[in-house]
């Protein structure tokens, strides 16, 4: 079965064709980010009209790469939620008239289970139960993948999400935008131990916080800025700051995921979302599975952002067991992983 | 115009659920100040007070959540939007359908697009102190004025329970 993903949750523009939920035969992500750079951010008036502009020659070019007639899909798979509700509606209409004129099925996909399922993109034999960790600019998330839309959250962010605290505090430092690979960049020269930034005492919970810690760095920086622009008299280096709050962001991940680890007895953990091309916490989450002697997997970078063969694997395997949607279905901004079900209708807008 | 110190993160969240207590559909409050002055966490007692059923977080990556409760309320981030030129967007447009939605707007980083900010709302400015947070209104507008006050008794009440 050949399954035609569409996503549009966001600032990526992107259209893939996979097989059997497994192989990817096209998988085009056009970026805004650049267009965007130029207005400092995402707007989503201008991310909506973006996606009506590159939706159709991304669909030329998924359906090119992957030598698939559109009309031999079995099923198109969009993703309908969390995300800008005027990005989501654009993917949506495009996949619901697709759907309508060829009269193929249409698969509703959750954003974040798309992120999970896209460790199956990267690993054949990964298969459910397996605990994940979503580490991305919008989401921090600890799950419990049962089965198919049977997802239980163990712990979320409850303020800040881990790659917008990279983000964040790598503006701080002023090493640009995206703050991730710039702190990964910087920490290399820095000592991990050089300033113990605070990491969140979460009680007994599986919950992540990196509020206090942005917090920390912030003020920390503020008091050293005069210090640190003289490099001569500085105790600490940029590189320093950033490799000491890479640091505290990585245990807090690696500290409840372990915990999660032991609370399931997982034999298989995926880590996926954009901060999971983050170096140390891969080097760290490596640690961390061969140390119980677990199954690792951490989709390559592409597979990390925003795609849609993420949201094609999703679909496929809800096409397998007949999970289609009727041509009414809305897009919705707020959608929990608690809230996605076998049937897996997105919860109607109220 | 009118000051409150806030001593702990704690404190700012029953700050905010004071707040949601006088909020009606169609009010706008703007929040200013720099990382970690506690924006989100008011605006986390602001979203428990409207009784939303999400739990509230950071809206930077997505500029815009929306919540059901009392009433809709809806968290707009500005931080990705520094150094915007207002006259290629449209906010208005956005505000005002959230307004025509019977919600109540709450904005982070509002010094980013002050300029497509609505002329009458709530000012609120944040800023840290040795201990613990500053927190300064300012109203624009009938309405917004009404609000303030009714705020302020709300929180003079609350400190002397």
């Amino acid at each position: 079965m050949v399954v035609l993903g569409i996503e549009t949750s966001c600032d990526e523009t992107s259209v893939a064709l996979v097989r059997d939920g497994r192989t990817i035969l096209s998988n085009i992500v056009c970026s805004q980010a650049d267009w965007h750079k130029h207005f400092g951010g995402i707007v989503p008036e201008i991310a909506s009209r973006k996606h009506v502009e590159l939706l159709f020659p991304a669909l030329d070019l998924a359906l090119k790469e992957a030598s698939v007639e559109l009309n031999s899909i079995d099923g198109v798979a969009v993703t309908c939620g969390p995300g800008l509700i005027s990005s989501l509606a654009v993917g949506l209409a495009v996949a619901k008239a697709i759907c309508a004129a060829l009269n193929k099925p249409l698969i509703p996909v959750n954003h974040l289970e798309g992120h999970m399922l896209s460790a199956f993109l990267a690993d054949n034999e990964l298969d459910f139960p397996f605990l994940c960790l979503i580490v991305s600019g919008g989401h921090s998330e600890l799950v419990y993948a049962h089965d198919l839309g049977k997802y239980e959250v163990l712990g979320r962010t409850r303020d800040d999400a881990a790659g917008e605290a990279f983000d964040k505090v790598a503006r701080v430092l002023g090493l640009g935008f995206p703050g991730g690979p710039a702190i990964d960049k910087a920490a290399t020269n820095g000592s991990p131990s050089a300033i113990a930034f605070p990491r969140a005492d979460m009680g007994g919970s599986l919950d992540f916080s990196f509020a206090g810690l942005k917090t920390a760095v912030a003020r920390f920086v503020e008091g050293y800025r005069d210090i640190l622009a003289d490099k001569s008299a500085s105790q600490y280096t940029v590189p320093d700051i950033a490799a000491s709050f890479q640091e505290a962001v990585v245990d807090m991940l690696i500290q409840q995921t372990e915990r999660a680890i032991q609370m399931t007895k997982a034999n298989a953990l995926a880590v996926v979302g954009g901060v999971a091309a983050n170096r140390r916490l891969r080097q760290r989450m490596n640690e961390l599975t061969s140390g119980y002697g677990i199954k690792l997997v951490i989709p390559p970078i592409i597979l990390c952002t925003d795609n849609a063969a993420m949201t094609a694997c999703a679909g496929y395997y809800r096409l397998e067991r007949g999970l289609t949607a009727n041509l009414d279905v809305d897009a919705i901004a707020v959608w929990d992983l608690e809230d996605v079900t076998v049937s897996h209708l997105p919860p109607k807008v109220t | 115009m009118w000051e409150v110190h806030v001593a702990t993160a704690d404190e700012m969240v029953k700050l905010g659920r004071c707040m949601a207590a006088y909020l009606c559909g169609g009010d706008i409050v703007a929040l200013y100040g720099p990382l970690g002055t506690g924006k989100t966490t008011l605006i986390q007692g602001i979203a428990e007070g409207l009784e939303t059923t999400k739990r509230i977080i950071s809206p930077t990556f997505v500029l815009v959540r929306e919540y059901s409760g009392r009433l809709p309320l809806f968290h707009v981030d500005a931080y990705r939007l520094e150094g915007i030129d207002p006259s290629d967007i449209d906010w208005q447009v956005s505000f005002s359908e959230y307004i025509s939605r019977g919600g109540v707007v709450v904005i982070e980083w509002a010094e980013y697009i002050k300029q497509l900010l609505p002329n009458e709302r709530l000012d609120v400015f944040l800023s840290h102190e040795s201990v613990g947070r500053n927190v300064k209104f300012l109203a624009h507008g009938e309405r917004h004025s009404k609000l303030l006050l009714d705020v302020r008794e709300g929180w003079k009440r609350l400190c002397k329970e």
